[in-house]
């Protein structure tokens, strides 16, 4: 956008150009950082291109020559994939995702609303503490965490991922929602009060609905923790059946040995959703990206 | 509207925070002065003794060189050289191939870090794989064997997790020059400045901020980095490619030692506490000048 509205301004002005114009010029300098910026693209390109190309090959194929196109392409790889517990660890991912979304998103906004809206003691101390969990990682809790998850006899099921997920989102979460809120008209709630709403019903009616792209850019963001997420689902979690993607990998790895065509087709299927989410929504992915980095 | 409203509205938030953020946090101090194994109730007392084992621990010295040189390249790639490469992105030279780039180069960032290790696992392969086989096939006879060589085990980790995570940076100092006003440089070009003025008379004074907070993520990454290295290496050959928080898995999970796990992690919360705090104090007094 920036880019073209620039562009416009100098052929608006053409009393600038002379100025404008030795930017357009290749020079020396540039030559390099271009050649560079096409080292870096094709660094990112090519391995992708290649395990692509390469979940459409034969185990034969793969070790007789790596860098070969498929010679006949092997759909069935994905459907071996697929069958071999792709789709098992796929349903897992989409469960776990999908829930920690519903149960981060509830409980976020409805603090948000609490923080955003009424004035009571101690909600300093809530804001400090959503604050400071933004700081604190997973990795310097785990080892009492494993322990109260067995404590509250959850180990081992869908909710030792889905609820510490949750609690380690919730912070950011609060951070974004509420300044939203915050942002929301008294006049909004003053005038649906006149209705006689209750103040949950204000909250339903009046703030969720108002939200929307904020909630939106804060499901995105739980999106893309969740499907991705490793530590917990590697300790809290040994069946099987209730893996996603990122450990179930690994257990696929382990499990097809050298059948790599298969393997390689997992791994995609496995990147799939988020890359299409992505195109989809790109702006909104961005925009979660860069409020996450700035919250946190 | 009862008093207690907003105590019941923030409730669950404040459930799921303290069970499972907070109490973890506080215990962790606790169970570190503890020896003890996950499956017995038994918790033997021992004071600091965890922690004068973790001083004369030579494995975590390793670790700590390890997060050292993952701390140092990620800085200077996803810091320094990401803002370099967000600078030309938005460089009008290059505005019309821009978009595609910087989606290429974000790509990495929407896929897991299992399959992104598992992927390297080819490239590392030390016979077939790309890497080697390049090398091969430029004459070279003894190619690094990479992540079963002691010597370039976490390196190969290291230029992985670049791989991954450069594009996210770039995207973030793209966002913030764009937000940039296009006053500024056009002020500049018509004193004839030129692009290297330009971007550090403008562009780095304007994304200082965000420098900050990159600057901030990066090295905390670094120094609780466990997914990139455990699924690459485990850790190894040996002890090799150990980083702080593989070694923690590794104490509790493997070797059935959770207090001095819990010790390791009270340090890795206590480096990252501290360099934190440094880089928040140089951040607001280069502010002030």
């Amino acid at each position: 956008m920036q880019q073209t509205s620039m562009v416009n301004k100098t052929v608006r002005k053409p009393g600038k150009s002379k100025n404008m114009l030795p930017d357009r010029k290749m020079t020396p300098g540039m030559a390099i950082a271009c050649f560079f910026l096409l080292i870096y693209f094709l660094l990112i390109a090519y391995p992708i291109f290649w395990l692509i190309m390469n979940s459409l090959k034969t185990y034969k194929e793969i070790y007789k020559n790596i860098w070969a196109m498929p010679q006949v392409p092997q759909w069935m790889n994905y459907v071996n994939a697929w069958n071999r517990g792709v789709s098992r660890y796929f349903l897992n991912s989409v469960l776990v995702t999908g829930a920690t979304i519903v149960l981060t998103i509830f409980s976020a906004a409805l603090g948000s609303y609490s923080l955003a809206r009424f004035r009571f003691r101690g909600n300093q101390l809530v804001f400090m503490l959503c604050m400071g969990g933004m700081m604190l990682s997973p990795q310097v809790t785990l080892i009492p965490l494993y322990q109260i998850i067995r404590f509250l006899r959850i180990k081992n099921t869908y909710l030792a991922m889905i609820i510490p997920y949750s609690a380690y989102r919730i912070p950011m979460m609060i951070m974004l929602i509420r300044s939203f809120f915050l942002t929301i008209p008294k006049e909004m709630e003053e005038s649906a009060c006149l209705d006689g709403c209750s103040d949950f019903q204000i909250f339903v009616r009046i703030f969720l609905p108002m939200s929307k792209p904020i909630l939106l850019t804060c499901c995105i963001l739980i999106a893309y923790y969740a499907w991705n997420e490793f530590l917990f689902a590697m300790i809290f979690v040994d069946s099987e059946s209730l893996k996603t993607i990122p450990t179930g990998l690994m257990n696929l790895r382990d499990a097809l040995q050298t059948d790599w065509g298969t393997l390689l087709a997992g791994m995609t299927i496995s990147a799939l959703p988020l890359i299409i989410l992505f195109f989809c929504m790109q702006k909104h992915f961005i925009r979660g990206m860069t409020a996450g980095a700035v919250k946190g | 509207m009862s008093k207690m409203t907003p105590y019941v509205y923030v409730l669950p938030c404040m459930l799921l925070l303290g069970i499972f953020v907070y109490i973890p946090l506080v215990a962790n101090f606790y169970y570190s002065l503890f020896s003890f194994s996950a499956l017995s109730p038994m918790k033997l007392f021992v004071g600091l003794q965890n922690f004068r084992t973790l001083f004369n621990d030579s494995v975590v010295g390793t670790a700590l060189i390890n997060n050292v040189w993952y701390c140092v390249i990620s800085v200077a790639v996803q810091v320094f050289l990401a803002l370099v490469i967000a600078a030309l992105l938005e460089d009008r030279l290059l505005s019309r191939v821009s978009t595609v780039l910087r989606t290429t180069y974000f790509l990495p960032v929407l896929i897991s870090m299992t399959v992104v290790a598992l992927l390297f696992s080819f490239v590392y392969h030390p016979k077939i794989g790309l890497i080697n086989a390049a090398l091969k096939a430029f004459g070279m006879k003894n190619p690094p064997a990479w992540t079963g060589d002691p010597k370039t085990a976490i390196f190969s980790s290291i230029i992985m997790s670049q791989w991954h995570s450069t594009g996210y940076t770039t995207m973030l100092f793209i966002v913030t020059i764009q937000g940039i006003s296009a006053d500024l440089y056009e002020a500049a070009e018509i004193d004839g400045a030129g692009r290297l003025q330009r971007f550090f008379h403008i562009t780095v004074p304007q994304v200082r901020e965000m420098m900050f907070v990159t600057m901030v993520t990066t090295i905390t990454g670094a120094f609780l980095v466990f997914n990139d290295v455990y699924i690459l290496t485990q850790g190894g050959p040996g002890n090799a490619s150990t980083t702080l928080a593989v070694y923690m898995y590794r104490n509790a999970f493997n070797l059935d030692k959770m207090g001095y796990a819990s010790a390791i992690a009270v340090l890795m919360l206590i480096i990252c506490m501290a360099l934190a705090l440094i880089q928040n104090k140089a951040f607001r007094s280069g502010k002030e000048d």
